[in-house]
Parts: structure tokens; C-alpha cells; sequence
């Protein structure tokens, strides 16, 4: 029995390409764009695997087989590559696999890339390949869509919690105002609670600040072992939790839907491995690509009670100099939802705040931040947590 | 100038001019709160005020009489003398059977004519007009009619239902000598852009969303209205009206905000707040209802937008036989106030909405 201990694992480097409609650019030109920021943020270390997160590219650009695409074009190839899709989970899914690569210390380098490109596509096909995240038999065969389902789950959580109609302003003022200032981000426009209150209704009771924009972006990061991390004098940052739980595929199926189980598992799990208390996390930058699972996230990671999460949003604790950070550079509400790609986006966004890279979006005082990724209506979750060091 | 490379500038040998001109707009009248009513339950932003819808016994070959009608009266010409009747229209009501030569029949211009249907989206209308200025300008027709004429089809419940709506413009073009306003020279730009299409066969079109503001409705009619300016040598300042393709009420405002000019040069020809977007005929017919007040000496731009995608640039001047025609047939305005309102169910039966088998 070899009794090597496991590698710790670091982030060598990130990149991330601006979240938008850019029509004029495909999918692996988006992805070669993040690749190369990452490499060169990471002194052009060159990855041994490279690990895709993608959820939409086989049902919006009839292309699968992604690893081995975005390896070559990146000028890799030879090298392992293959891809990874959880849904909207995926860039978390994806990390973690490069995650358990270098700490096994089978993989030196590992490269996480998260694509998305949504915009070659009109509504109904991108609604249509979103739905495919859901049960398709018992779910998306109803009409059952991810905006339906989040309706639904919003509809319960301000039944159940008795929060008024718009308890869940908070979260979508807090989005835009970091999106403002993020270079990153889709939508850089401040709104008001007002504006959230006039809003049109979408999906009764989702209106149109309770709902992502969907649009394309790429994300990566270079995983590596302390020894191979680039100098300079920037803190380095450690994955020092990771984790990935599941639930019931479909939402019916799940006992408590308002528990989002998986969520709540990974974070548990996820800050067991780090050893800190949920109270001990600096920042969280969680999967709002509806409002409602904002506050859902907050509570399953233990930093709310039950049914009151929304209150952190509504006391205003939520941004960059509250308690509880979130959505630091806007979130999927502002920054943009990428699908699959973020997780990867997420774990970028987290290592520019611990190593003081955020500008304007710069939460004070980082040292532990978490970051979690949901795929469909919390079926799967995947927790990742970095420490400065 | 002799060493500079060829001029982007379309400009004939012989100058030509606008002999007549005619609009049509048919009376019932959509209001969009009307589609919002059915659609959102009455929420959601309104593109415009009203569209203009046709009338059952009303198509595409009904709509280019009249406003060819219209033109004839005030070119006061013999139409046997028209060489070219020239439809441009995204809803011809024949896949194969020309709307041409129904017009040019209906207007006393058959036999010793050419005729055909043109088509590229909502500038079929200015392409049709940029080709007649070819055939007049080279002598080949001493008159050639240019018609952009439309029923805009918009799928229930689609955000284009709440603006595609019916309507267009004739024009007959002559020696400059005989005109009412004078081309100074003309520019077309394309691209393969799909933004909005609909296939053979199809009842509605599809839209590619937000990608027809940007890379497709602003970049072409900026690049045609800056080449053709830049040609000319002109600028904003030296336009008293200027006239875009009309989608929706933002769109134009927009794009002359940005080309600068200032919205007094946009309000006469701007007409979609409540017509709608007439596609083929929605630039012509804004000039239609500008060429009704216009002075001696003005100078007017003209900029269509097509998808797929394309932009036509026209820059004219008006001159004193204007004044003397605007009369001579119904205005654009007297058209926009003979107004009779519906409702959706209404408009549904009038525009074949329903399928009954």
C-alpha cells in the first residue's frame, strides 16, 4: 500500500473572457480565449489534461466530443482531454475532476475550461435544450422548463416562508449593482427595488429581474501542485474543499424541494474537508440563475435559517461590505448564466477576490471564499472552497 | 480625382428624378395594447402605437394600385409610356405569378413593359427603386414605377405581431428635368447577415432576436449613410428630413441620434408609431409622407434596411414642381387619419389568423 500523501492542490492561473453575445465568435474561439488568459496568468504553464465543462454545445452547435476540440485548438494536442456535462453544474463537475487528477498525483497540471455558446440559436431551440437538464421523461415532456420549475419552487419558498411578493428584490439589486463594476460582466446597469417591483411578469411568480439572461462566455483555470505555481508575490490560493452531491433528478421527486439537498450535502461536505464552520466563509459566490435558488443556496449552506435567507438580500448583507457576500461580480443575474461554464466562471471570479484582483468588486478582508454551481433544480452541486495562503 | 479609386457611389449617366409619387395605407388600425391585451394580459413595453392592417378584400396587388394610382396623378405621364413596373414586397400573394403584371395591367401600363417582383426583406421596396434609377438613368426607360408594398406577416403572440402591419409607397421615376426632386446619387451595402428570415413555404418569419439591433438593423444603415455622405461630401446639417426603415419607434430615433441628426430632421418621415413597420414600403412611405411637405431646395435622405442583410442610401433634392403636385392625390396623413380602429379578434379574422381547416 504506497503511502504517499495526497497532493494539496493551487490555482496556477484563470481567465475569463467577457460574458455577452458574441456572435462573431464560435465556441472554440470563445474557449482558445479563456485558455490562453489562464496560461499566461499561470506563467504559460502547459496542462497534461485538459477537463471541458459544457452543457449546451451538443444541443445548440451539434458538437460533442469538446475536450479533444479545445485541446487541439488550443495547441495541445496529444494531451488527455475530455468533457464533462452536469448541466449547469457542470463547470463544478469538471473542476472537480481536475481537482481529484492533480491530487492523485497522477496529473501535474490539470486545465479546466467552461465554454458556452448559446447565442447562434433563437429562444424556443435554447429554452427547448435547457429543458433537457430535467427529467425528460416525466418533466420536460410537460412543458416543465427551468423557468417553470423555478416559478414553482418560488412560489412554495414565499408560501411556505410567508415572504412578501418582493422578497427577493435584494438579490437582483445586489447582482446588478456588483455587474456594474465588473469589466466581465453581461448586464452593467444598476437597478432599484422599484424597478424590480414594475418589472413584467415572465413565469408568474418569476418576473423579468427573478431570471438570468443566458449569453456566451468562456472560463479556465489552471490546477497545479505548490511547487509548480508561477512566482510573484500574489497569496496563493489552495482548493482546500470540494465536493459534488446529487439529489432527485426530478424536482417532483425530490422530498423537500425547498431544501435544495444536494446543495446543502456539498457545502457540508465541502467545509468538513476545509474544517470551517459556514460562518468562517468570506464570500459566496452561488448559482442565482433564478432568484429563488439564491436564498435556497444561502440557507442550505447553513448561512440562513430556513425560509429566511431572503432577508440577508432585503437588509442589504448580501454585497461587497455585508456579512455575506454574493454574487460579487453580478452573479449569472448580471454578469450573465453561462450554463456550464459557471462553475468554472465562479472558481475564477473566487481566486481574483482572495488574491486582491478584484478592482472595484473587491471584498475586503478575503481569506475563505466558496463557491457552488447548480445543475437543473438543485439536482446536482458542486462545492468548492479556496483559501488564501 | 483621377488616381482615386472608383466611386462607391451608384450614380447613372443621366440624372433622374421622382415624376410622381403615391402612398397607401389601408384604414383599420391595431392598437398594440390591443396584441398585449391577448398576449401578456395587457404587460410588457409597446413598440408602437397602432399598425395599419389590410382589409379582407385588400393584398399586396390591391395596395400597389392604389399607391400607383396615386403616383400617376401627380406625374400626370401617359402609363404607356412605362417601361418598368417594378414590385418589391415580402408578402406578394403569388409564390409564382407576378403581383407586376397585375399592377401594370390595372394601371393602363401593359403591354410595352418590363415587369417583375423584387425581393430582400423589408429594402425589396428600394431596390427596386435603386434598379429603376439604373434603367431611367441610362436611358433605356424614359418612366420607370417602383413600388415597396407590404401585408407583414408576424406570428401570434411574436414580438414582430405587435408591428408588422400593411402598407407601402409607388414612385415613378423620369428624367431629372421632369422631376420633382432630383437624385443627387444613391449607395447600397450588403451583407450576409441572417437576422430575420422565413423559408419557402412557411406562413411566419423567424428573427434572430437581439442580433437584428446591432451587427444587423444599425450596422448596415450606419455604413450606408456614412458612404453615401461621404461621397456626396454632405452631413447631417445638410438634410432638412431624413427617412430609415422603421421597425419600431426606438430604432430610427436611435440611428439618427447617432449619425447626428436631430430629431426635428426624423419626425415628418417617422410613421411606425402609427402604422407600424410596413416593411417593403416602410422607408418609402415615410418618404411619401415627407415629399407631401417638402420645400424647394430641400434636401432629403433616404435610408432602407433589409435582413439578410442590406441597407439602400438615397440622397435628393427637392425643387419647385414639387409644390405644385402635392395635391394632386391623396397625402400620406390623410391616409394615417382615415382611421378605423379593431380589436384582435377582428384583425384575426381580416388577417386569416385563424385556421379553420
Amino acid at each position: 500500500m504506497q503511502s504517499t500523501p495526497p497532493a494539496e492542490v493551487y490555482v496556477a492561473g484563470v481567465g475569463l473572457t467577457p460574458v455577452g453575445e458574441h456572435w462573431n465568435v464560435s465556441l472554440r474561439e470563445l474557449a482558445l480565449e479563456a485558455i490562453q488568459a489562464a496560461r499566461s496568468d499561470a506563467g504559460g504553464l502547459r496542462p497534461q489534461a485538459l477537463f471541458a465543462a459544457n452543457m449546451l454545445a451538443p444541443a445548440l452547435s451539434g458538437q460533442t466530443h469538446l475536450g479533444v476540440l479545445l485541446a487541439d485548438f488550443a495547441g495541445l494536442r496529444g494531451i488527455e482531454a475530455s468533457s464533462f456535462e452536469a448541466a449547469g453544474a457542470s463547470g463544478g463537475v469538471a473542476l472537480r475532476q481536475a481537482y481529484l487528477a492533480v491530487r492523485s498525483g497522477l496529473i501535474d497540471v490539470a486545465l479546466v475550461i467552461g465554454v458556452e455558446k448559446v447565442t447562434d440559436r433563437v429562444g424556443p431551440a435554447v429554452e427547448a435544450a435547457l429543458s433537457m437538464a430535467g427529467d425528460a421523461d416525466h418533466e420536460a415532456v410537460q412543458g416543465l422548463t427551468p423557468a417553470a420549475q423555478a416559478g414553482l419552487l418560488m412560489r412554495r419558498y414565499l408560501h411556505e416562508s410567508g415572504a412578501p411578493e418582493d422578497a427577493l428584490a435584494g438579490f437582483a439589486v445586489n447582482a446588478h449593482a456588483n455587474g456594474l463594476t465588473c469589466e466581465h460582466a453581461f448586464l452593467r446597469s444598476g437597478i432599484t427595488v422599484e424597478d424590480y417591483r414594475q418589472a413584467p411578469r415572465q413565469d408568474d411568480p418569476l418576473n423579468l429581474f427573478d431570471v438570468a439572461p443566458l449569453a456566451d462566455g468562456a472560463a479556465a483555470l489552471l490546477l497545479t501542485r505548490r511547487e509548480a505555481l508561477p512566482g510573484g508575490d500574489r497569496p496563493a490560493v489552495r482548493v482546500a474543499g470540494s465536493s459534488v452531491a446529487t439529489a432527485a433528478t426530478a424536482l417532483h421527486d425530490q422530498a423537500d424541494m425547498l431544501g435544495l439537498g444536494a446543495a446543502a450535502e456539498s457545502a457540508r461536505r465541502a467545509l468538513r474537508q476545509t474544517g470551517a464552520e459556514p460562518g468562517q466563509i468570506s464570500l459566496f459566490e452561488l448559482h442565482d440563475a433564478f432568484a429563488i435558488f439564491a436564498p435556497l443556496a444561502l440557507e442550505a449552506a447553513g448561512l440562513a435559517e430556513r425560509g429566511q435567507g431572503w432577508r440577508l438580500a432585503a437588509g442589504g448583507q448580501v454585497g461587497l461590505r455585508g456579512q455575506h457576500p454574493i454574487c460579487t461580480f453580478g452573479g449569472s443575474k448580471a454578469r450573465g448564466e453561462v450554463g456550464g461554464a459557471t462553475g468554472v466562471y465562479q472558481a475564477a471570479e473566487v481566486v481574483l477576490q482572495l488574491q486582491g484582483r478584484a478592482g472595484r468588486n473587491q471584498v475586503p478582508g478575503t481569506r475563505l471564499a466558496m463557491a457552488q454551481c447548480l445543475g437543473g433544480a438543485g439536482a446536482t452541486a458542486a462545492t468548492h472552497i479556496f483559501v488564501a495562503e | 480625382m483621377s488616381d482615386s479609386p472608383r466611386t462607391r457611389l451608384l450614380k447613372p449617366t443621366g440624372d433622374v428624378g421622382i415624376v410622381g409619387y403615391g402612398a397607401y395605407i389601408p384604414q383599420y388600425r391595431l392598437p398594440a395594447k390591443e396584441v398585449a391585451r391577448v398576449w401578456t394580459g395587457g404587460g410588457g413595453g409597446l413598440p408602437i402605437k397602432e399598425k395599419a392592417v389590410a382589409g379582407q378584400d385588400e393584398d399586396v396587388i390591391t395596395m400597389s394600385i392604389e399607391a400607383a394610382r396615386n403616383a400617376l396623378a401627380r406625374a400626370r405621364i401617359d402609363p404607356t409610356e412605362i417601361r418598368a413596373v417594378w414590385v418589391g414586397s415580402e408578402s406578394h400573394p403569388y409564390a409564382v405569378k407576378p403581383t407586376s403584371t397585375i399592377v401594370a395591367e390595372a394601371i393602363g401600363a401593359t403591354p410595352h413593359t418590363q415587369a417583375a417582383d423584387w425581393e430582400f426583406a423589408c429594402k425589396a421596396g428600394t431596390e427596386a427603386l435603386q434598379a429603376a434609377i439604373g434603367f431611367v438613368g441610362s436611358g433605356m426607360a424614359h418612366y420607370a414605377l417602383a413600388i415597396g408594398m407590404d401585408i407583414a406577416q408576424g406570428r401570434p403572440g411574436d414580438a414582430l405581431e405587435y408591428t408588422a402591419a400593411a402598407g407601402g409607397a409607388a414612385y415613378l421615376l423620369g428624367p431629372a428635368e421632369e422631376g420633382l426632386a432630383v437624385f443627387e446619387g444613391s449607395y447600397s451595402y450588403s451583407t450576409d447577415t441572417p437576422d430575420f428570415w422565413r423559408r419557402a413555404e412557411e406562413k411566419y418569419p423567424e428573427h434572430g432576436e437581439r442580433f437584428t439591433g446591432e451587427p444587423a438593423y444599425f450596422k448596415h444603415i450606419l455604413e450606408a449613410a456614412e458612404a453615401i455622405m461621404a461621397e456626396l461630401g454632405s452631413t447631417p446639417a445638410d438634410y432638412r428630413h431624413v427617412v430609415f426603415h422603421q421597425p419600431n419607434s426606438k430604432f430610427p430615433q436611435r440611428v439618427g441620434k447617432q449619425l447626428g441628426f436631430k430629431p426635428e430632421q426624423i419626425q415628418t418621415g417617422l410613421l411606425v408609431p402609427v402604422i407600424g413597420n410596413v416593411y417593403a414600403g416602410s422607408a418609402l412611405v415615410g418618404l411619401t409622407a415627407v415629399l407631401d411637405v417638402a420645400q424647394p431646395g430641400d434636401r432629403i435622405l433616404l435610408v432602407s434596411y433589409g435582413s439578410g442583410a442590406g441597407s439602400d442610401a438615397f440622397s435628393l433634392r427637392v425643387n419647385e414642381r414639387l409644390t405644385e403636385r402635392q395635391g394632386l392625390a391623396n397625402k400620406t396623413q390623410e391616409y394615417i387619419s382615415r382611421r378605423v380602429e379593431i380589436d384582435y379578434a377582428t384583425y384575426a379574422r381580416f388577417r386569416g389568423k385563424l385556421t379553420l381547416k
